[in-house]
Order: C-alpha cells, then sequence, then structure tokens
C-alpha cells in the first residue's frame, strides 16, 4: 500500500471540503448585508445533508458495481457504507466532498429570495436524481466515460474495453461546474427574480469577504484538482479502487509527475484567468475591481478543472485567459435575457466549465487540435458538455417543480424586502447596522484627554 | 444658545474636531448619515452591472454653543472642513431654547 498516496488523498478530501465555506464567503460577502446568513447557510446547509445523503447511498449510485442502463449504480449495494473496502474509504470521503460543493455552487443562483426549508429539500433529490447518474455517468464508468456502451464509443469505435477518443474531465468540468452552472439557470428562471432586480442597486455588502473567499477556493482546489489523480497502474473503466494502492517505482514516477503538473497547472490558468478579467473591465469599465479579481479566480478554477491533466502549463495560461475574459463578459448576460441568476453561477460555472470541457479538444498535449490530433477529442469533449447540459436541465427542472408544489419556494415579498436572514432564521449578520435602519453611528476616536461629560457637554 | 449642526465630507472629521478642541469645544454628537445635494451620488461598476448611487456618506456634527461663540465656530468649521470642491457639505444654525445636563440638573449655558 502507497501509504504517500493515501495521506495526500485524506489532506485533498479535507482541503476539498474547506472550499464549501470558502464559498459561502465567496457568496455571502456579494450579496446585500441582509441576507448574507442566508446564502452562507445554503453552503453550510448542503454540507450537512450532502455529507449523510453520500455516506447512505451516494457513494453507491455512483462507484458502486452494479451499473443500470449507464446512467447510474445500484444505490442499495452499497448503502451506507456496507461492504466498502477499508482502502476505498478515504475515496469516499474525497467524492463525498465534490457533491457537497456542486449542490452550493448552485444557492448563488437564487440569493435573497428562497425558502430554506425548499432548499433543504432540493439538495438530498437534486444530489441523488442529477449529480450522483452525472458522476457516475463520467468517472463511475458509464455513459460519458469511456466505457464500451459509452457515448464516446458509439461515435469513434472502442477497441480492447476502452473507447477509441475517450472524453477528458479530470476533476469535475462536466459533473461539477456544468452541472452545477446548468441547475443554477434553471432555478433562477423557476423561481423569478429578486424584487427589484435590474432597478434597485443590489451591490456587493462585504468584498473582502469575497476575497477570502476566492482565497479559501483557490487552495482548496488544490485538492480537488491535485486528488483527482487516478494513477496510471490503476487506469481502466470500473477499475478495482483497491488496487490503486501499490508500491512500485513506475507508480511513484508518474505520481509525482502527474500531481505536479496538475498542481501548477492549477495554478497558473487561474493566474491567468484573474489577469483576462481583470483587463476586460479596465478596457470596459474603466477600472480593475476586486469583484473582477476574485471572480476571475474562480472562472481560472472552474476551466482548468477538467484540463489540469492534458494541458502543457503554458497551454493552461491560454485557458486561463480565455475563461477569465469570457466569463467577464457573460457575466452580463442576465440583464440582457431578463433572468435573475444573482451570483452568476451561470456566468462563471457554467460558461468556464464549457471554456475548460470544450477547450480540453483544443488544448491538450495529446488529442488537441492545436497540436495537429485533429477534431475528434473536441467532438467528443462537446458531444459530453451537450450531454451534461440537457441531463442537468430536463432533471433539475423536473426536481425544482417538485420542490415548488411541495412547498413553495419564493418567501413572501414583505419577507425579502425586510431580508431574509431575519424572516427564515430570526438572526441579522450585524449589529452595527440595525435592521431596516438608516445607517450605523460613528464611533468618534477617544480625545487626548476623554471627556467624563459626554456629547453635548 | 445656538446649535450648530455641520454635515462635511467623512475625512474631514478628525481636522475639523481637533480644531474645536483647540478653540474649546468640550463636546459634539457624531453621526455616519447620507445624502445629497448638489454633488449628487456617484457610479459603481460590479460585475460589469453600474450601479447609481444617489447617496454620499457624510458625518454629521451637532454642537450647542453659546450665542458669543457661533460665529467662530461655525468659522472654523468651515475653515477646517473646505476643499474648495463639490460636495464639502454645509453648516447651519438654529436657536436652542433651554439645555439641562442629565447628571447634575444644570441649566443652559451652565450645561454647556
Amino acid at each position: 500500500m502507497d501509504t504517500g498516496y493515501a495521506a495526500w488523498m485524506l489532506a485533498s478530501a479535507s482541503m476539498v471540503l474547506l472550499m464549501t465555506p470558502g464559498l459561502a464567503f465567496f457568496y455571502g460577502g456579494m450579496t446585500r448585508s441582509k441576507s448574507v446568513l442566508n446564502m452562507m447557510m445554503m453552503s453550510f446547509g448542503a454540507m450537512g445533508v450532502v455529507g449523510v445523503v453520500y455516506v447512505l447511498w451516494g457513494w453507491s449510485m455512483s462507484f458502486g458495481s452494479q451499473d443500470v442502463a449507464t446512467l447510474f449504480a445500484n444505490p442499495f449495494e452499497l448503502f451506507g457504507l456496507r461492504d466498502v473496502a477499508a482502502t476505498d474509504l478515504v475515496f469516499v470521503g474525497f467524492q463525498a466532498t465534490f457533491a457537497v460543493i456542486t449542490c452550493a455552487l448552485i444557492s448563488g443562483a437564487i440569493a435573497d429570495r428562497a425558502k430554506f426549508s425548499a432548499w433543504m429539500l432540493f439538495v438530498p433529490i437534486w444530489v441523488t436524481v442529477v449529480y450522483f447518474p452525472l458522476a457516475h455517468m463520467v468517472w463511475g464508468g458509464g455513459f460519458l466515460s469511456g466505457a464500451e456502451n459509452g457515448l464516446a464509443s458509439l461515435v469513434f469505435g472502442v477497441a480492447d474495453g476502452i473507447a477509441n477518443v475517450a472524453p477528458v474531465d479530470y476533476a469535475g468540468g462536466t459533473v461539477v461546474h456544468i452541472n452545477a452552472g446548468i441547475a443554477g439557470l434553471v432555478l433562477a428562471l423557476l423561481i423569478g427574480a429578486r424584487r427589484g432586480f435590474g432597478k434597485e442597486v443590489m451591490r456587493p455588502h462585504n468584498l473582502p469577504f469575497t476575497m477570502l473567499g476566492a482565497g479559501l477556493l483557490w487552495f482548496g482546489w488544490f485538492g480537488f484538482n491535485v486528488g483527482s489523480i487516478v494513477p496510471v497502474a490503476t487506469q481502466g473503466v470500473g477499475g478495482e479502487r483497491g488496487a490503486f494502492f501499490t508500491n512500485s517505482v513506475a507508480f511513484a514516477e508518474n505520481f509525482v509527475g502527474e500531481t505536479g503538473l496538475v498542481w501548477v497547472n492549477t495554478f497558473v490558468a487561474t493566474c491567468a484567468a484573474m489577469l483576462g478579467w481583470l483587463l476586460i473591465e479596465k478596457l470596459r469599465d474603466g477600472k480593475a475591481t476586486s469583484l473582477g479579481a476574485a471572480s476571475g479566480v474562480v472562472a481560472g478554477l472552474v476551466a482548468i478543472t477538467p484540463a489540469c491533466g492534458s494541458l502543457s502549463p503554458v497551454g493552461s495560461i491560454l485557458l486561463g485567459l480565455a475563461s477569465g475574459a469570457l466569463c467577464a463578459l457573460a457575466v452580463g448576460l442576465k440583464y440582457r435575457f431578463g433572468y435573475d441568476d444573482s451570483l452568476d453561477v451561470v456566468g462563471v460555472h457554467l460558461v468556464g466549465g464549457l471554456v475548460g470541457t470544450i477547450g480540453v479538444g483544443f488544448l491538450a498535449t495529446s488529442g488537441g487540435l492545436f497540436y495537429g490530433d485533429g477534431v475528434r477529442q473536441l467532438v467528443v469533449q462537446t458531444l459530453v458538455a451537450v450531454a451534461a447540459m440537457v441531463w442537468a436541465g430536463v432533471l433539475t427542472l423536473l426536481v425544482g417543480l417538485l420542490v415548488k408544489a411541495a412547498v413553495g419556494w419564493r418567501i413572501p415579498e414583505e419577507d425579502e424586502v425586510e431580508g431574509i436572514d431575519f424572516t427564515e432564521h430570526g438572526e441579522t449578520a450585524y449589529e452595527l447596522t440595525s435592521r431596516g435602519g438608516a445607517g450605523s453611528r460613528l464611533a468618534p476616536t477617544p480625545a487626548s484627554t476623554p471627556s467624563s461629560e459626554g456629547a453635548l457637554a | 444658545m445656538k446649535l450648530v449642526t455641520a454635515v462635511i465630507k467623512p475625512h474631514k472629521w478628525d481636522e475639523v474636531r481637533e480644531a474645536l478642541e483647540t478653540f474649546g469645544v468640550t463636546g459634539m454628537t457624531v453621526s455616519e448619515v447620507s445624502g445629497y445635494g448638489r454633488q449628487k451620488g456617484h457610479t459603481e461598476v460590479y460585475r460589469g452591472a453600474e450601479y447609481d448611487v444617489a447617496l454620499v456618506p457624510k458625518v454629521r456634527l451637532e454642537i450647542v454653543v453659546e450665542d458669543a461663540d457661533v460665529d467662530d465656530v461655525v468659522g472654523i468649521v468651515v475653515k477646517t472642513a473646505q476643499t474648495g470642491r463639490i460636495g464639502d457639505g454645509k453648516v447651519w444654525v438654529v436657536p436652542v431654547e433651554s439645555v439641562v445636563r442629565v447628571r447634575t440638573g444644570d441649566r443652559d449655558e451652565a450645561a454647556l
């Protein structure tokens, strides 16, 4: 057993879990001060409910061995992690954190206005109906993997049980980002815009929170991407995960080389994406902003997620620049089309996820169009992205409608105006700005000789 | 007695306070306020969305002074808070009928 690999997986899983509180800060800073707690609670709520659901049937549905129609695996086979090999448990933990953050990402589309009960009902149903199957399809040997009965095999044929042109999604461009982006779009359309959307000022209330969150996300993302390695000695469709632990020299060389490449790619694509976003802002709006920097960081991380194992570092810079610039342009679409994707889940995660997933077809050092390897990888990547969008779109709508019929999505209009923190949670985030009040008071600097007379003395 | 109310630029408040203290003013009430006059608001851009922020943040000082000190106090505030650019604020004076110090029950000038 390679204990170094096992230790890295434990660390990775913990880092990815930290991304969800990080996301809570990233999103929380962007909301108005009257709804920051609800925003952060949607992330924390997702941690609670998805963690439990994942242990009960999530792992079984995603990575169990009893495939159902290439779409998902039998939820009862490994229910409650019964019969899961001890050496697999660290992968259960790692994958559970991915399911958590994917759900949390969606919450940015429905800021300020969704009942907490509706969210807590939506999350376990959505993760079961939409996420676990998609994880199975892409990573568990299902329809969107390189399996012999998968989409890629149908298009370009199959040899030795693996598609000639296997789709590439290293760490979740489809499963996490395109999936969450489409789900966010569907919910934003289903639930409707915030009161005053497009008319009232809805500027972020705490940009340092947002930058703190972006930093935590970036840090955690090294676990997300670098921990997604499947060492070469054990690759294969539906391979035995316990067999990952080996001690061979070949394994060690592959592990060190690949993790290093993925780390550097995750780092440099993100740097470039931040620059890309800031450049667009400087040219279009005249000023480079802190919100733009934080957003560019996330746009880069999203785009490099599927691509981090198959690009060169310079290719990663190009991908990052493209993602930063395109996402910076895409966040304006909601005003043009009138859907209130409040914190730009579509503009950042859907667009960034598409840039990364399809970008692999251009920039992969093996199979990419820019490397003279033709369009076949590009075609496969595009098909997989479209399939993921259709899957997520249709099923999210059904789940969303179900929740609407069961408990309803919207809080009453007067509660929304009052502030969802108080009306849904009975709390307010800040003591200094009295709820609904005109503003806080300035605390005067004490004079050198403090007067005991007080004001108006 | 007069109540002097001044609405000034926030970054000027510390200077104004020091100048008033030097003159002999021993206390005041200070609040963060927002409003607009000729300065109107300004524009902020978040993720490409332009917001017209109508209200401008200001600091409001309230000082009760003896009649004899009114012109000096107003003069100090105006001189210290002035930058010459739009948005410097306003100072106004209204008469005060009576003042009581809560701790002692002292009235009027003795309570200042």
